[in-house]
């Protein structure tokens, strides 16, 4: 934690004077929000100075029917999500809150964390990511200079798409102080259907199938049978208008009927198995977090791998997003490293102790080429390096 | 009338010897012969003619390697080019660059249906992508107007989009990798076969960067499953202001269509005159909403969509019976621009895009100026996103009228800004919107992002003259501290 106070901007002009008295005096900032996410990452360098981002907070415009929602980024997700169900709109990516990942209670989570993290839940396989739903922003560089990018309009090609780079940011290029962001319509309904007892390559054949189908399969999700107190269980969620969902599962009963039973989930049991991809409580127990993201088709690629080893596993984004648990002797961080890369992914450390988090930096390295122009943009908006805490080890 | 670059004489001087490094390259793809570059002097935004100095047409990455080091170390401008349909201007050729048509890379890669991918090269035309997967009932969905003819590397530069980006999202959300030559040669991998990069979104920024990042040579993009049906609905309305309240009802109910345009009288007219679709004439605004999903769905969202323009009044309302049904509906939209294109010699179509709350207001405005600048215009619009393609009716022999056509459509696209709108929904900023890019965004904003244009092309060679109003030299883009609009180098040269 950080050892220096912790500064509270409240408006723009501050920021900038905040920014600029740390070019001045060659300090860095360590921009949070709820401080869901501290957890990941090294540990931020303790002469650095933490900004809490939430004097930032509240809505500043939103139009159901534009389907466009202007927020500052200190505002809490839970307050987002409450505006938006009220007008039957959602955030389609679903976002979550990291902090029940990190032993930490629910509800601090900001969304401009979310957005700066790139935090994207089940439904990332079927609406995209946060990167797909950030239209535009405000915010303040480390050159101490207050600028936009993007607009408030859903479709927009005026200038670079600067907020792409905004998602998975994580506050190292510029202090987010605006935020305009896409919403859609909710589902009037949704429904789970499983299938129960596949192996990991059925489970992955049945959620590719589904996926390619016409069912228009909001999300894909496989427990396996070994870590699953209910036993393995495949997941398949549909939604939308009620005789929509009624179709769509007709039909994905009638295409899965050769791979097994197919079952609509009670509706407690498909909350329980939805939120625990979102806190991941099934692999509470393990020390160890990562985050594998692959191309679908070779997941169990490293499924296999692993299953000699203590690690335990479960699967999102139709087996495109593996969260693997373990101990720190069970699974060194090169092996899974290796595995995720031969599979064509990367991995991603989303939990661990200090000395881990101090040895293994949190992303992958980048091939060399691509890790100096990153750097490049990276100086683009942050010449000085006032954003580098030490937390992404690249700096 | 747009200024350019200054043209730097030197290089044209030397036009034979890079004929002949080029040619060391590309044995077979240098083209150097006057009468046969004028075929690639302009793009889809005709006004605008200047042959290249050259035309080089690799077939391979390191080929394209080649080139970009070799023009990145003789300090020789590069313009990339695909199949030439821009309407910005983002292709037309500069007197002293090379251009870099990429029309050579033709072939589809590879498609795996299990992820739902294509890789592709960047030659290969938006239709045939999906004429490549549709046998297996996939399709690609982005889908502009040009899709015959446009490949889908002028795609990712330009973020095109389609009548059916409302559900289905635009370029950017439906491409998941590509491979970048950088002006020195360099090759990179931005995304994958991965629903996340690894490392940040710069393929996010690649996306709609109109050529000035890097040459894109390899794509990797999502295909979607068909869906099992598709109808359209023929809504007529005796007044705009319904019509867009319609619309906003729509989709407060819950309901995103898979397209949903409009057409104002004008426009309406002319596609009738043109395709005799069976449009209503006496409609001040028609509406086209297209439903698709499961049967049981389209069946639902009818019945919605039926009950919510009867409350805003619609005059006419037609249900397809069938594919044919359906597809007449289209024709007229799809044919709105040459239909327009008969009713007057030429035809000059912009592309802002407004928050559709201010459609009445924008639409009052817009009569205003055609009558001010006696031009005729004709409206189509993709009412789900606010795009407006305002078609504004001239006569290029005329003298004077051209200007005219321009000023007019430069209020057009300041209107959607002061709306709270932009300058352009898809089409690109290319030349065509470059000395507007101030009215949407400060100098300071501007600077930050062509400082990422520095990050990938210190030297400013590719494509230069499209997108940024004023190109500052990077080193000292890099130590200028922008303070309200003013620069501290006012005195940099604008081209
Ligand atoms: C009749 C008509 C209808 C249209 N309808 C639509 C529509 O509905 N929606 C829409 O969005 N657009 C539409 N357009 C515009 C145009 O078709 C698109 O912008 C298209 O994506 C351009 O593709 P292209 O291959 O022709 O690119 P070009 O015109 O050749 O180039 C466009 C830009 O891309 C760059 N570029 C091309 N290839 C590469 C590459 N491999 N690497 C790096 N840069 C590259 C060029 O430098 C240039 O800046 C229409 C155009 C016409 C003429």
């Amino acid at each position: 934690m950080a050892k220096t106070p912790t500064l509270r901007p409240g408006n723009t002009a501050d920021l900038i004077a905040l920014i600029d008295a740390a070019r001045g005096a060659g300090t860095r900032l360590d921009l949070r929000g709820g401080g869901s996410k501290a957890g990941c990452g090294a540990p931020v360098d303790p002469a650095a100075t933490a900004v809490d981002m939430r004097g930032f907070a509240g809505i500043v415009d939103y139009d159901p029917a534009e389907l466009v929602l202007t927020v500052r980024p200190g505002t809490l997700l839970t307050e987002v999500e409450a505006l938006l169900a009220e007008h039957g709109q959602m955030l389609a990516f679903e976002p979550f809150d990291h902090g029940p990942i990190h032993g930490r209670a629910a509800g601090d989570a900001t969304i401009g964390g979310v957005i700066a993290a790139g935090v994207a839940g089940s439904r990332r396989l079927s609406r995209g990511g946060a990167r797909d739903h950030l239209l535009g922003f405000r915010a303040v560089s480390g050159r101490g200079e207050a600028f936009v990018a993007g607009a408030r309009v859903t479709k927009n090609v005026t200038g670079y798409d600067l907020p792409k780079l905004a998602c998975g940011s994580w506050g190292r290029l510029f202090a987010l102080t605006e935020l305009d962001i896409k919403t859609l319509p909710r589902g009037e309904t949704a429904l789970t259907l499983a299938l129960d007892g596949l192996t990991a390559p059925q489970a992955v054949a049945v959620m590719s199938r589904a996926a390619g189908s016409q069912a228009g399969v909001a999300a894909a999700a496989h427990h396996p049978e070994t870590h699953h107190p209910a036993g393995g269980v495949t997941a398949l969620r549909i939604e939308g208008f009620a005789p929509s969902v009624a179709a769509r599962c007709a039909l994905l009963e009638r295409l899965l009927a050769d791979c097994g039973a197919v079952r609509v989930m009670e509706p407690a049991e498909a909350a329980a198995l939805w939120d625990d991809l979102r806190t991941l409580g099934s692999l509470r127990n393990m020390p160890v977090l990562w985050r594998v993201v692959v191309p679908a088709a070779h997941v169990c690629r490293v499924t296999a791998a692993l299953a000699p080893t203590p690690a335990r596993w479960v699967m999102d984004w139709a087996g495109g997003l593996l969260w693997v648990g373990c101990t720190a002797e069970g699974l060194p961080p090169a092996t899974l490293r290796a595995l995720a890369a031969a599979a064509g992914g990367h991995a991603d450390l989303v939990r661990a102790d200090e000395a881990l988090r101090r040895a293994c930096p949190m992303r992958a390295a980048l091939p060399p080429a691509l890790a100096a122009l990153e750097a490049r943009v990276r100086r683009a908006f942050d010449p000085a390096g006032l954003f580098e805490t030490g937390r992404f080890g690249d700096d | 009338m747009l200024a350019m670059p200054p043209v730097d004489q030197a290089v044209i001087a030397r036009r034979d010897a890079i004929a002949q490094a080029l040619r060391a390259i590309v044995p077979d793809g240098v083209i150097d012969r006057p009468d046969a570059l004028r075929v690639y002097e302009s793009d889809g935004l005709t006004a605008y003619r200047q042959p290249p100095l050259l035309v080089v047409l690799p077939e391979t990455t390191a080929q394209v390697s080649q080139i970009l080091r070799w023009c990145h170390d003789q300090g020789v401008k590069v313009v990339p080019r695909g199949s030439g349909t821009s309407l910005s201007g983002g292709a037309l050729p500069l007197a002293d660059a090379v251009l870099l048509g990429m029309a050579r890379f033709n072939r589809i890669l590879d498609i795996d249906y299990h992820d739902r991918i294509v890789v592709t090269q960047p030659g290969v035309t938006n239709l045939a992508l999906t004429r490549a997967v549709e046998d297996r009932g996939f399709y690609y969905a982005p889908d502009p107007s040009s899709q015959i003819a446009c490949s889908i590397g002028g795609n990712v530069a330009e973020n095109s989009g389609g009548v059916h980006c409302l559900k289905y999202g635009l370029t950017t959300n439906n491409v998941l990798g590509v491979e970048l030559v950088l002006i020195d040669g360099t090759v990179l991998r931005l995304g994958g076969r991965t629903l996340e990069p690894a490392g940040m979104d710069l393929l996010g920024v690649i996306v709609g960067s109109e050529g000035l990042l890097g040459v894109v040579t390899e794509v990797t993009v999502a295909i979607l499953p068909q869906p099992e049906t598709a109808r359209a609905m023929l809504i007529g309305f005796p007044a705009v202001e319904a019509a867009g309240a319609a619309v906003a009802a729509i989709i407060a109910a819950g309901i995103i269509p898979a397209g949903m345009e409009m057409m104002d009288k004008a426009a309406t007219h002319a596609a009738e005159a043109f395709v005799n679709a069976g449009y209503p004439l006496d409609a001040e605004a028609l509406l086209i909403v297209e439903l698709d999903g499961p049967q049981a769905e389209c069946d639902h969202l009818i019945a919605a969509v039926t009950q919510i323009t009867q409350g805003h009044g619609c005059t006419t309302c037609r249900i397809s019976e069938n594919e044919a049904d359906r597809l007449m509906f289209w024709a007229g939209r799809k044919a709105a621009f040459p239909a327009v294109g008969r009713l007057s010699p030429d035809y000059y179509c912009m592309d802002g895009t407004i928050p559709r709350r201010a459609l009445p207001h924008v639409l009052t405005r817009m009569a205003q100026l055609s009558a001010h600048y006696g031009l005729g215009l004709a409206n189509v619009f993709h009412a789900g996103d606010g795009n407006l393609h305002p078609l504004i009716m001239y006569d290029a022999n005329v003298p004077g009228q051209l200007e005219q056509a321009e000023a007019f459509g430069a209020d057009i696209l300041r209107l959607c800004v002061e709306v709270g709108g932009v300058l352009t929904g898809e089409h690109g900023v290319g030349v065509e919107k470059r000395d507007l890019m101030p009215v949407m965004f400060s100098a300071i904003d501007l600077a930050h992002q062509q400082r990422i244009k520095c990050a990938f092309d210190p030297d400013l060679l590719l494509n230069p003259g499209k997108v940024f109003p004023v190109l500052h030299r990077c080193a000292e883009l890099g130590r200028v501290h922008v303070h309200q609009g003013q620069t501290a180098f006012p005195d940099l040269p604008r081209f």
